[in-house]
């Protein structure tokens, strides 16, 4: 600038010279200002993403600028989250290219003391040759003379942070070395769900989608804190608020859900099936449920086997309980003139009774298998349309739920009747023909010994009151991770193959066979499953799979019982697993007793960490709490350790199945810095490096491996395999290569390929269904344009159950799919979830088979009946009819009956994993609150994305407990002092926040305080504190593996915890006071 | 002689052509307190992170807006009733001796506005949870802009009050100015900060990070005068509803600082979440000052001459 | 109101104009309609003061007492410094007005140090002349200084050296009359702020700092001037000490509650120490340091020493008042509940 020029811009000259004479806008501008250009309109690029955090599955824009991610922000066209973030979301860039982010490899020797840097080829290297020595070394071809061709020296965990694209590729190139120890976060976050739900209606995903939140009436959130653990989601419900509807949230905790609800209903921890139960009492025995709903499309009608006894009857046990071996056998649970099939084909199951072998599998996880399809039934079920019947399903639920009473209700959960009368009132009223109601849970349901239960609870409350398959009606279950739907139905867990195939059984099936036994009596969906199963062989070992070989059939590993987490966890201890890979995964921090977690880790010869940054499961030999007790020394830990860094979703191509079952496609904005790989990159990589070292073998245990196909494509300076061509071996293609459209076109003679059959179509016409992304505004309100949802891009499942039996609309206000006469099709707003051209009319021929044995009022048609149903005769090893039990460490004796506990739970002793006595039981009040612990807004499950992520990390800055004033007062904590909280398995210290959204609850004469915990902290990071898990125990539903976190005793008291050896003096004193031993809590 | 700003700032301050004066309408009845606009605020401007540690004070541990917080979140947890909703929380009966010790510690623990601590055994308990998204107020008569000496902070064409990073010193007189303690000085930096309403996205018609991130649309972005359209029918609506606190805050042209630029849906009094109940722009009596200030030099040479030549004769 | 009345949840139809948008959700609308009951927990009577966990409404003030406090006291130095150096060069005084001159070029320095070091970013100091804002006191005061300094600068180095008598002379006329905004443009910078303390006693302070000025520049013309010359400043002394005593009662008194901390804690000790010294520094000099060189010399210092201690203790008590929501909160709930009474 000339001096004149600055003259003139001299602002007191402007000011004199303009119209701004105070000086105040135009005058004072600075050349910054007139400069000023916000980077997302300078970026070179805006590429489009997923939100990595939660399973809402919120759309991202990622603006690149000089190859770097200058923001990241949300995506405005989204149906479900329409630009908007939660702070997790808005965090990314921090995330994403922030200070938390390690770029090395490094490694840990055995015994070593730090860190060293490891060139990442060589550590590659190194990893394919440990992989290779722990298999041979720990191969095992048969376990007690049956075979299983697999090992269990190495496991495998993490899934629901990674894309569908490497969870494919974990589970491919895994169970092709033979490992079987696979599993991800659906088992700790939701694995009850799929259970639940697939018994229940067919399959294991949430029923509805987020939308349709919308056209709710009523709205009870229940078991989730929707608002703080999924708010973009949460801005459905207040759509339906604003739209008139009323919204209830029963929770132990008033939370900022609570603050936006109309009614807040505390509950005791781990009560809800008495809740609900008392509901169903309420509907039922006032004749309030939705009649014609009931009566043709639930299994209400249907009779029941006459030797089947009830809780009622055996005081907390149902028929077929075997004291011995603690489990149910299911004989006399089944419908009359009908019985349950289990997927892998009746004449194993009948072998495993006869021989009692029953029990390894029933601990292995079948209940999960219906996440696409419940359990098959054979012969034509006995009903009684008048439903008067005694032995009918609906009289049966009378009886069952006869003494829940509002009375009962509130001596066991401790709300008040009035209360109770009020959620009975809002959800009779606004259910029926002209209204609907939905349930939305998540994990403070699923976390229970009896979880699969409690969902199941509202399962049968929805059937009754004809809320199921209707907009505004079902059951949102609101999933975890970004890709914990997806690692659940692509996935990394022990008993799934893809579309919840399930995993052979040792010796129970010698070959495909007996494997898919599907005679011709089959009724439903598993008529198909060779085709399923046969392609997904193909998609797997390609050539080398022919019929003659039984399409290498016998290259799959076999399972002898469970090989969940933390069965593993277990093996570790034994010495029998050696080799660790955790993929994005935290146990440490995350996992239920974390002490155990850790002392298994310890007991490995090699760990692989893949992560951001130095998460708590790398370090724990360094400066992990057992360090600090002295209970172990750094120096005598062999465990071998290497860190991968991982690439961030905004450096890597792949897809995200949100909670609603919907693949989103998100695609690499930058390519990663340093060492940091995707996961992508990583197993292809060290399954190419593998094979390469193996090549050559002729050990039979090495064919799976070499036959495996293996050979996709890479782009880019790195080497990263295309994504979309592994998305397209997932979707399948026929003998000529096309890409199907549809899994109705998938053959059992091997003549198409495809590695996930429910996500079959995904791909269709060689276009990336899943990165679809039209704009929301362009669309209706469904906008099944935008990305694609398994099954078959249908939003709302069931959905033919919104018309009625004739397959018109049960009311105008409530139509969504009918049936169209005139077209001789059903139509409407969704994809019908319905053989498009079968009429409401059909009646299946006595010898139909397959789907065709389904009539055209069978709206579940996953179902063998097509019905939904309020009693399961199978697919539950704990019972047919939800019933309440205590949780497994409890302060109060159960109400109900004499069963304290849930008498199938999966019980895992060990001096590290003790439990409390309970209710009556002496030392029960040593632990004399109930603890239940959760999640913050502010932070992310295990902490390594927030705590690492300083934007958030602030916000919750500290470990902290919640109490109530009187809690305080009786025990003497100062609020923003410290506390101290102690189970038997160990003690942490938390900041005290007293609050009066905690109070106390009264029942059965007894009040009882809560003690809230967040889960987030943990030793390292930004922030950090004791974490939760160190107090939970492994005490696990036995439908689904997962651990009781939601509900436990502890004891409380004010002042930090003593540090170093005194803090296990300290957990030990507790444990004589309470008179503790290896049997307690152990009783079945 | 007046100081202040007519209603149209934009006009006023030079701008012949301008766009409509745009603004904030927050309203906190449908705040679910997730903090999303603090953390996008804080990604858009790269605003240092500040960890304070834990306040004790309900959910926040921000607690309040600063240099480095353009947006802050308070969390007021109060023994008062939400329109017709049912908290659900019921005090239980407890021994007398606990009650009263409880009675003994609660008030000053808790710490929480209007709070009178009592636990014992009522049949119903009276309990929200009220959050709030404070921020900058963008003030028609603006405080901070006024006494600025460098004209670092400036009006916007929208309207908005923003400081100008390249010409702040940092004399720091725009923060005792402010009436609701928004602006502060960035002690590393020497500056002064505060929302700038996202200046550079407005330049070219995006909506402000935080507000665009916000899940339940609790900050709603746009045209003043719309939104205070707007605004008016919400409070109608709370009031038939139940909600009989609603109240506007800041929406009044009227007001001591002519109305603000980013005003309030609130569910008690400003107060209580850390807002001034009245607050006036002190350059309303900036004339008063002056002329005070004249008759005081006057006076100060007047006596100055008398005491040097009124004692002589 | 009941749900059935308003319900729309009715499958959507995107195009409807009626459909209620999510912001207006109305939370708490579904529940009983009911009265108070007996037993529940109280609720605090309105009248009650509340505030957020007791934080303070404003922000802390980020001004360093020792630089700002002091660059308050010693531009009321300066100031009225030069305006008794005129009036002592006009009356014929030269060396109580070559002292004033030097005191108030020496004040004018360290004045001008301790607001550029108070910046945060001294090197940005210019800037303060990049606009003329007539809202902004600070801008109008470095105005000022920009029109006195020099001429006070040159008022002192004639002064001092003798040269140039005529153009000293000028300028000592020059910085005499700007002296008395000097001294007293500070009040309004103060009192234009939110501070409680400050702002409500706009109408007192420029008299305040007008006297404590003057009380200053006397207590600098005793300490300096030869003890013949010193009338003046004594006189000046007296009648700043006494104008400062009256302005500050008079202030105390209307302020009402906010002036509590002008009473209470260091901000009101030192306001009581400083114009005890003051009035007792000018008493002194009034009635010893007429004759005694000594007295003058504690009276001087005794004035000076006031002076600071005013000016220090009206910045505390500024900043305690804007420290305690109270002092924000209850004066504007007042105004609200009694608009009448509102000070206009
Ligand atoms: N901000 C944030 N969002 C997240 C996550 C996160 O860590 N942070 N994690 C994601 C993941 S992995 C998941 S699985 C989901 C989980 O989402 P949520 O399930 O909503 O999360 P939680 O906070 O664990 O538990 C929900 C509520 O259950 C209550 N609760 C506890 N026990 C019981 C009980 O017995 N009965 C009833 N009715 N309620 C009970 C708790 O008080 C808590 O308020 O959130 C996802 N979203
Ligand atoms: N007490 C208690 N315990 C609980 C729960 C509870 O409610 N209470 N909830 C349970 C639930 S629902 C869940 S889901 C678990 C969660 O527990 P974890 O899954 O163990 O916890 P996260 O912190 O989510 O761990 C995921 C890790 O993946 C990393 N990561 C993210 N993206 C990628 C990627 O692309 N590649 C790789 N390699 N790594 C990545 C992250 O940095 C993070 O460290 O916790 C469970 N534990
Ligand atoms: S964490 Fe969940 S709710 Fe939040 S932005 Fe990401 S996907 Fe959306
Ligand atoms: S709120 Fe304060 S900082 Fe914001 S414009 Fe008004 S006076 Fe300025
Ligand atoms: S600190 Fe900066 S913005 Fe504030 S008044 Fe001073 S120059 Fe202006
Ligand atoms: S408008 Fe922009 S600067 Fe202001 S608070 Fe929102 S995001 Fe921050
Ligand atoms: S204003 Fe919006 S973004 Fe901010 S806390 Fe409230 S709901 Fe979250
Ligand atoms: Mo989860």
């Amino acid at each position: 600038m000339n001096p004149l020029d600055r003259l003139r811009s001299w602002p007191v000259l402007r000011q004199l010279a303009d119209t701004d004479p105070l000086g105040r806008g135009a005058a004072v501008k600075s050349s910054g200002s007139r400069a000023l250009q916000p980077r997302t309109a300078t970026a070179d690029r805006v590429v489009k993403s997923i939100c990595p955090y939660c399973a809402v599955g919120c759309a991202q824009n990622v603006y690149v600028k000089d190859e770097k991610v200058v923001q990241v922000e949300g995506d405005p066209d989204s149906p479900v989250s329409r630009g908007r973030l939660c702070p997790k979301g808005a965090a990314s860039l921090q995330l994403t290219t922030g200070s938390g982010r390690l770029h090395k490899v490094l490694y840990r020797p055995p015994y070593g003391r730090d860190w060293q840097e490891l060139d990442l080829d060589r550590a590659l290297d190194m990893v394919a040759d440990r992989i290779i020595a722990t298999r041979r070394d720990t191969w095992e071809w048969e376990s007690a003379g049956r075979r299983t061709a697999r090992t269990l020296g190495i496991a495998a965990l993490g899934g629901a942070t990674l894309d569908n694209e490497e969870n494919y590729l974990i589970k491919k190139l895994l169970t092709a070395l033979g490992v079987v120890q696979i599993e991800n976060q659906a088992r700790v976050c939701h694995s009850s769900t799929v259970v639940a739900l697939g018994t229940s209606f067919g399959r294991g995903g949430a029923t509805t989608f987020m939308q349709d939140l919308q056209h709710s009436d009523c709205i009870v959130i229940e078991g989730s804190n929707f608002a703080e653990a999924h708010p973009v989601g949460f801005q459905w419900v207040m759509e339906a608020k604003a739209r008139g509807a009323v919204v209830i949230h029963v929770d132990p905790r008033f939370t900022r859900t609570s603050a936006l609800a109309d009614l807040h209903v505390p509950i005791r921890a781990g009560t809800d099936v008495a809740f609900i139960g008392g509901i169903i009492n309420h509907v039922l025995s006032n004749d309030l449920y939705f009649r014609e709903f009931v009566v043709n499309y639930t299994n209400a009608t249907t009779l029941i086997n006459e030797d089947y006894r009830d809780t009622e009857d055996l005081d907390g046990l149902f028929s077929g309980f075997d004291p011995g071996t603690g489990h149910y056998d299911f004989d006399t649970w089944q419908y009359e003139g009908m019985r349950a099939v289990p997927v892998s084909g009746e004449r194993d199951v009948d072998h495993e009774r006869r021989t009692r072998g029953g029990a390894s599998i029933r601990r292995s996880g079948h209940g999960e298998t219906h996440g696409s399809g419940g359990p098959s039934l054979e012969g034509t079920p006995h009903t009684d349309p008048t439903m008067r019947d005694p032995r009918c399903v609906l009289q049966i639920l009378k009886r069952h739920y006869a003494r829940y009473t509002p009375e009962m209700v509130e001596r066991t959960c401790g709300i008040p009747q009035d209360l109770f009368a009020q959620v009975c009132r809002h959800l009779v009223e606004n259910s029926g023909p002209e209204r609907t109601a939905e349930f939305v849970y998540a994990v403070g349901w699923t976390q229970h010994t009896d979880g699969s239960q409690f969902i199941r609870a509202a399962c049968v409350l929805q059937l009754l009151l004809g809320n199921m398959g209707r907009p505004g009606g079902g059951i949102q279950a609101l999933r975890g991770h970004a890709n914990i739907q997806g690692s659940s139905d692509i996935p990394t867990l022990f008993n799934l193959l893809p579309g919840y195939i399930p995993m052979p059984h040792a010796h129970q099936h010698e070959n495909i066979d007996d494997f898919l036994r599907a005679d011709a009596a089959h009724k439903g969906f598993w008529a198909d499953m060779p085709a399923y199963l046969v392609s997904l062989l193909k998609a797997w070992w390609g050539p080398a799979a022919r019929p003659d070989n039984e399409f290498c059939f016998g290259h799959l590993p076999r399972l002898t019982g469970g090989h969940s987490t933390y069965d593993t966890v277990m093996e570790q201890l034994k010495g029998v697993c050696k080799g660790y890979l955790l993929f994005g995964e935290n146990p440490a921090v995350g996992s239920a007793n974390a002490k155990m977690q850790r002392l298994g880790m310890a007991n490995l010869d090699w760990l692989v960490v893949r992560d951001f940054s130095l998460i708590e499961s790398a370090t724990w030999w360094q400066d992990g709490p057992e360090i600090e007790t002295g209970e172990l020394k750094t120096e005598d830990i062999g465990t071998e350790v290497f860190f991968f860094p991982a690439a961030a979703h905004t450096e890597k191509t792949g897809s995200f199945t949100n909670t609603n079952r919907m693949v989103q496609w998100h695609y690499q904005a930058v390519e990663p810095e340093g060492e940091a790989r995707s996961d992508l990159w990583f197993l292809y990589h060290l399954g190419r490096v593998i094979r390469r070292k193996l090549s050559g073998s002729q050990d039979p245990m090495d064919a799976p491996i070499l036959d495996l196909t293996w050979d996709y494509p890479t782009e880019g300076s790195l080497g990263e395999p295309v994504a979309e061509a592994v998305l397209a071996e997932v979707n399948g293609w026929d003998a000529t290569g096309r890409p199907l459209s549809a899994y109705t076109e998938l053959k059992d003679d091997g003549s198409t390929a495809c590695g996930c059959w429910i996500y079959c179509g995904i791909y269709a016409g060689g276009v990336n269904q899943a990165a679809r992304r039209k704009p929301a505004e362009e669309q209706n309100w469904i906008a099944g344009e935008w990305a694609w949802s398994w099954p078959a891009n249908r939003r709302l499942l069931y959905n033919r159950a919104s018309a009625d039996p004739e397959g018109r609309p049960w009311s105008a206000r409530k139509a969504l799919v009918w049936w169209d006469a005139a077209e001789g099709r059903w139509t409407g707003y969704d994809v019908p979830d319905f053989p498009p051209d079968k009429a409401p009319g059909y009646r299946p021929a006595e010898d139909a088979t397959g789907s065709d044995a389904l009539s055209g009022t069978d709206p579940f048609i996953m179902q063998a009946d097509g019905k939904g149903w309020l009693y399961a005769p199978a697919g539950l090893v704990d019972g047919p009819l939800p019933t309440h039990y205590e949780p497994q460490d409890s302060p109060v004796a159960n109400p109900l009956h004499g069963r304290q506990r849930s008498p199938a739970r999966l019980v895992y002793a060990h001096e590290h994993n003790r439990y409390h006595p309970s209710g009556s039981e002496p030392g029960a009040d040593v632990y004399p609150y109930v603890v239940t612990t959760y999640r913050l807004t502010e932070h992310f499950t295990a902490g390594g994305m927030s705590r690492n992520t300083p934007y958030l990390a602030e916000l919750q800055p500290e470990m902290f407990c919640e109490v109530s004033p009187e809690l305080a007062a009786e025990r003497g904590l100062i609020h923003g002092g410290w506390a101290t909280i102690i189970t038997a398995r160990n003690a942490i210290e938390a900041r005290v926040l007293v609050t009066h959204r905690i109070a106390p609850l009264r029942g059965d004469g007894k009040v009882v305080h809560h003690i809230g915990l967040p889960f987030h902290w943990g030793p390292n990071g930004h922030v950090r504190g004791d974490a939760a898990n160190e107090l939970s125990s492994i005490i696990l539903d036995p439908n689904s593996h997962i651990q009781e976190v939601k509900a436990m005793s502890a004891d409380i008291r004010p002042g930090r915890r003593p540090r170093g050896p005194a803090l296990v003096d300290l957990v030990r004193a507790y444990q004589r006071r309470a008179g503790i031993t290896d049997h307690t809590g152990t009783e079945k | 002689m007046t100081l202040l700003e007519p209603d149209d700032p934009a006009t006023s301050s030079g701008y012949a052509d301008h766009p409509e004066r745009m603004g904030f309408f927050t309203d906190t009845s449908v705040c679910i307190g997730c903090k999303a606009c603090e953390v996008a605020c804080k990604e858009w401007n790269h605003v240092p992170e500040d960890l304070l540690g834990f306040t004790g004070m309900s959910f926040d541990n921000t607690a309040g807006l600063g240099a480095n917080t353009w947006r802050h979140v308070a969390f007021v947890e109060q023994p008062r009733r939400l329109g017709r909703q049912e908290s659900g929380l019921v005090a239980a009966d407890l021994p007398a001796g606990t009650v009263e010790a409880a009675r003994d510690r609660t008030p000053a623990s808790l710490g929480l506005p209007s709070h009178d601590g009592a636990t014992g055994s009522a049949s119903d308990m009276e309990f929200r949870w009220l959050m709030a998204s404070d921020v900058c107020k963008h003030c028609t008569h603006a405080a901070c802009l006024d006494v600025c000496p460098t004209g670092s902070l400036f009006r916007t064409e929208f309207g908005t009050v923003v400081v100008q990073e390249d010409i702040c010193n940092g004399c720091g007189y725009c923060v005792p100015a402010c009436p609701y303690g928004v602006i502060a000085k960035r002690e590393d930096d020497g500056r002064v900060w505060k929302c700038t309403l996202c200046y550079d996205r407005l330049t070219v018609g995006q909506e402000p990070a935080c507000a665009k991130s916000c899940p339940t649309d609790s900050i709603q972005f746009g045209e003043l005068g719309e939104l205070r359209e707007r605004a008016a029918r919400r409070v109608e609506q709370l009031h038939e509803a139940g909600v009989e606190s609603a109240r506007l805050y800041g929406h009044d042209p009227g007001d001591g600082v002519g109305g603000t630029g980013a005003f309030f849906l609130l569910l008690d009094e400003p107060e209580v979440y850390g807002l001034p109940p009245d607050p006036v722009v002190t350059t309303r009596d900036l004339p008063a000052m002056w002329r005070h200030v004249a008759v005081a030099a006057t006076a100060l040479l007047t006596v100055a001459a008398a005491v040097t030549w009124g004692s002589r004769t | 109101m009941n749900a059935h009345d308003s319900s729309q949840t009715d499958v959507r139809l995107d195009d409807s104009p009626e459909l209620r948008p999510e912001r207006e959700a109305t939370v708490g609308s579904a529940g009983r309609r009911r009265r108070p009951q007996r037993g529940e927990r109280l609720m605090v009577p309105d009248a009650e003061f509340r505030s957020y966990y007791g934080r303070p409404v404003l922000q802390e003030t980020p001004w360093q007492a020792p630089d700002i406090a002091g660059y308050l006291f010693l531009g009321g130095l300066a100031g009225a410094s030069s305006v008794l150096a005129a009036t002592a060069e006009l009356s014929g005084r030269p060396r109580l007005a070559r002292a004033c001159k030097t005191g108030a070029l020496c004040a004018l320095g360290g004045s001008l140090y301790a607001l550029i070091h108070d910046l945060g970013r001294p090197q940005r100091f210019l800037y303060m002349l990049r606009t003329f804002k007539v809202t902004s006191p600070m801008s109008v005061g470095t105005w000022i200084l920009t029109a006195y300094g020099p001429q006070a600068g040159l008022a002192a180095a004639t002064a001092v050296t003798g040269l140039f008598p005529r153009l000293g002379r000028a300028a000592t006329m020059g910085a005499g009359l700007t002296g008395g905004a000097v001294a007293t443009y500070t009040a309004a910078l103060v009192a234009n702020t939110a501070v409680p303390a400050w702002h409500d006693g706009h109408r007192e302070l420029p008299y305040l700092f007008a006297g404590s000025a003057a009380a200053s520049a006397g207590g600098l013309g005793m300490l300096a001037a030869p003890l013949a010359e010193a009338g003046p400043a004594r006189r000046l002394a007296l009648a700043g000490a006494v104008a400062e005593y009256a302005a500050a009662k008079r202030m105390e008194r209307r302020m009402g509650p906010v002036a509590e901390p002008l009473k209470r804690g260091p901000g009101g000790l030192l306001l009581r120490l400083g114009t005890g010294l003051s009035l007792s520094g000018a008493a002194a000099g009034i009635l010893l340091g007429r004759r005694d060189r000594r007295a003058a010399v504690a009276a001087g210092a005794a004035l000076l020493a006031g002076a600071i201690c005013t000016r220090f203790g009206i910045f505390h008590a500024g900043l305690d008042s804007s420290r305690d929501p109270a002092y924000t909160v209850e004066p504007q709930r007042a105004r609200l509940s009694h608009p009448s009474q509102a000070p206009s």
